[in-house]
């Protein structure tokens, strides 16, 4: 995977799967909806490269920011406050 | 890292058991022997580094265009005052006056080692990993940081490839400066985001 599917201000959401093997999407996102902040780069696949794979196909890494009034519902401290998290292109979908 | 689901659920896992907790393991004990004798020996000081990465800060500060390279590409900026950043993909993240940036990673510990040296044990706790992204006003509060109701608070998860740094809002009453007298109130802590650089009340920068 050599180009980006998304661009900066998409809307995307996370797919919501939790696969046995390692992998580095947090389960507190997985679901949710976000907001495409930039693109970090094109990386290995962390899910083969860490059982000795060799990490193809690239990944496109985007940190997506999240309302934490969307996260955490009435738990949430202040509704202006954001998380941002970095999450390979793979895990992502446009938000419906 | 994550345990076999095959059901839908939020409930929470243990990742890593914390690093202070309990009796130290052989590879831990291991690995802090080697960190000692490579301090003592001189090869390594985290320290160092992190000097280097104030006098980027205090440069930013004083120097707006060299500020906008760093936001732009923070290892490119970090070479250009000749601090080598290694392999470490940088994201330097601003705190302005509306917005206050704090850095964890919820997975593990991911943290900018070449930038800001060997990571605090706190950093590494399950206490500030789960903590900091759904409740950051109350853990800032217990670093001594109070930030006022109309700030956004963005925690970034370094959960992938890049590592972050916190450019800290320069402080009033900082004008004129030396980039010295600036640089000695940047720490680390400022640049994970979990406090803001103090102005001492009497302090003489001449």
């Amino acid at each position: 995977m050599s180009q980006s599917r998304f661009q900066p201000g998409e809307r995307v959401s996370v797919i919501r799967r939790y696969p046995h093997h390692h992998h580095r999407a947090p389960d507190y996102i997985k679901g949710r909806t976000g907001v495409i902040e930039r693109l970090c780069g094109i990386f290995g696949n962390p899910e083969t490269l860490a059982h000795h794979g060799d990490g193809k196909p690239e990944q496109p890494l985007y940190p997506v920011r999240f309302d934490v009034q969307h996260l955490w519902g009435p738990r949430a401290e202040q509704p202006n406050d954001t998380i941002e998290v970095e999450i390979y292109e793979h895990w992502l979908e446009p938000a419906a | 890292m994550n345990q076999p689901h095959d059901h839908d659920h939020q409930h929470p896992h243990p990742f890593q058991p914390d690093d202070d907790a309990g009796e130290p393991t052989h590879h831990m004990q291991l690995v802090r022997a080697l960190r000692e004798l490579l301090i003592e020996k001189g090869i390594y000081d985290g320290d160092e580094e992190r000097q280097a990465i104030e006098r980027m800060v205090a440069r930013a500060w004083a120097d707006p265009t060299y500020k906008e390279r760093l936001l732009a590409n923070g290892a490119a900026a970090a070479e250009e005052i000749g601090v080598e950043v290694g392999p470490t993909r940088l994201i330097v993240v601003e705190n302005t006056e509306q917005l206050h940036n704090v850095i964890v990673c919820t997975l593990c510990s991911c943290y900018p080692r070449w930038v800001l040296g060997l990571p605090p044990a706190w950093y590494k706790a399950r206490a500030y990993r789960s903590r900091v992204v759904v409740e950051p006003r109350p853990v800032l509060a217990e670093f001594g940081t109070e930030l006022g109701g109309d700030m956004e608070v963005r925690v970034h998860d370094s959960t992938a490839d890049m590592r972050y740094m916190v450019l800290p809002a320069r402080p009033a009453g900082t004008e004129g400066w030396s980039e010295e007298a600036l640089t000695a109130i940047i720490t680390r802590d400022c640049m994970i985001g979990v406090t803001v650089p103090q102005v001492p009340s009497k302090h003489d920068p001449h």
